[in-house]
């Protein structure tokens, strides 16, 4: 049976609040969620007053603000800063996204910033995502073909082959979709979860590819596969607007049909 | 495989306490519901029909607690669940097929579900009532 509560050591507690010290007439509150690992406390959200008049236009920026002005030791990750690597997936405002593509203005009130659902944490805002980087692993994304280099030449792929691909390639791997999951969050175990059903799929898709067959035995299961049932979240949390729940139903068509 | 396990006791961030509904999550927790209160009820009417057998006592019986408020709020409750269960289950189907992964569309035909499934009782009703 599911645990729909958050077990003891995660429940989260009231935190700090930090007031803002530039006098802006323009504030916004923003409650981060944070957990120390070298504390032994639970959880808890901090406030932060943060000046909106002297802020750049994406929630990234925030946060780059609150480490600068308030809390240095504000943990989260982030690299390229514009939507491309997938390293600040974040759950902000109750929905999975990339801090560094999302607007604050688009959010109304106080701005909530929690790290992505239903991981362990590692500190802060930052979540810890081996399971799937280890069923991502379990899928074998890399193009399976009996041809060795030897051949010299390049496997060819026709616009129309290649199109299929489109709507998936795309995808970065940031985990907003696995983790906005329900199904994830109860069977995250065994089910693969939207990210890397969409990249089985991928290679599925692939005309390159020689073990579509192998491929397709290998996902259908009752728990790696089945378990979708169709919520959308993935679709509607996706930061590039690619749609897992397609794939996996493409995944589902397949199987039915071969 | 010891590093995998190494945040095995750290605390669990918060997952339905936080997310936010959309109309597609919204409808197919109410669909695993219904599924289990219709299963509840078809089992009732089998009973119902079974007891029929033993004579029209029984029958008076059913018909004091359908003529109740509380019968006919049970009866047009159920119209309900049925209407809805039947139309969203017409979604999965499609989906199935590989049609309405879109996310308007599956927004959309989430709203048709909500809303037809009101008409729909609304008119099992009326022809129930010969008042159509």
């Amino acid at each position: 049976m599911s645990q729909f509560s958050l077990p003891k050591n995660s429940k989260i507690l009231k935190g700090d609040y930090y007031e803002d010290k530039t006098g802006s007439t323009n504030i916004k509150n923003i409650n981060v969620y944070r957990w120390n690992p070298d504390d032994g406390k639970n959880p808890r959200i901090d406030t932060f007053e943060v000046d909106m008049n002297n802020c750049g236009p994406k929630v990234l920026d925030i946060l780059f603000k609150i480490k600068n002005e308030f809390d240095s030791s504000l943990t989260f990750r982030r690299s390229c800063a514009h939507g491309v690597c997938g390293s600040c997936a974040m759950n902000v405002d109750g929905v999975n996204t990339l801090s560094c593509i999302k607007s604050h203005s688009d959010i109304n009130g106080e701005i909530n910033i929690y790290p992505l659902p239903h991981l362990k944490v590692v500190k802060d805002l930052i979540g810890d995502l081996s399971n799937l980087y280890k069923q991502y692993e379990s899928i074998q994304p890399w193009l399976k073909t009996s041809k060795t280099n030897l051949e010299k030449e390049e496997i060819l792929q026709s616009e129309k082959d290649r199109s299929k691909l489109d709507g998936y390639y795309e995808c970065i791997l940031c985990a907003c979709c696995s983790t906005s999951c329900p199904s994830y969050w109860w069977n995250g175990e065994k089910y693969l979860g939207p990210a890397v059903l969409l990249q089985a799929y991928r290679w599925i898709a692939d005309s390159r590819d020689e073990e579509k067959k192998e491929r397709l035995k290998k996902v259908a299961d009752e728990f790696k596969l089945y378990r979708c049932h169709t919520i959308m979240n993935c679709a509607n949390s996706c930061p590039k607007g690619l749609n897992p729940a397609k794939a996996i139903g493409s995944i589902k068509k397949m199987l039915a049909t071969s | 495989m010891k590093e995998e396990k190494q945040y095995e006791n750290n605390p669990l961030t918060p997952h339905l306490q936080i997310y936010k509904w959309n109309i597609s999550s919204l409808l197919s927790i109410t669909h695993r519901i219904i599924t289990v209160v219709n299963l509840f009820a078809i089992t009732l009417i089998c009973f119902w029909i079974i007891s029929l057998y033993f004579g029209p006592a029984n029958y008076e019986v059913t018909q004091l607690f359908l003529k109740s408020f509380f019968g006919k709020f049970f009866i047009i409750s159920l119209c309900w669940s049925f209407s809805f269960h039947v139309l969203n289950e017409i979604r999965h189907l499609a989906w199935d097929l590989g049609y309405g992964f879109d996310l308007k569309v599956s927004k959309i035909t989430g709203l048709i579900t909500i809303l037809g499934s009101f008409i729909l009782t609304a008119l099992i009703y009326l022809i129930g009532k010969n008042l159509l």
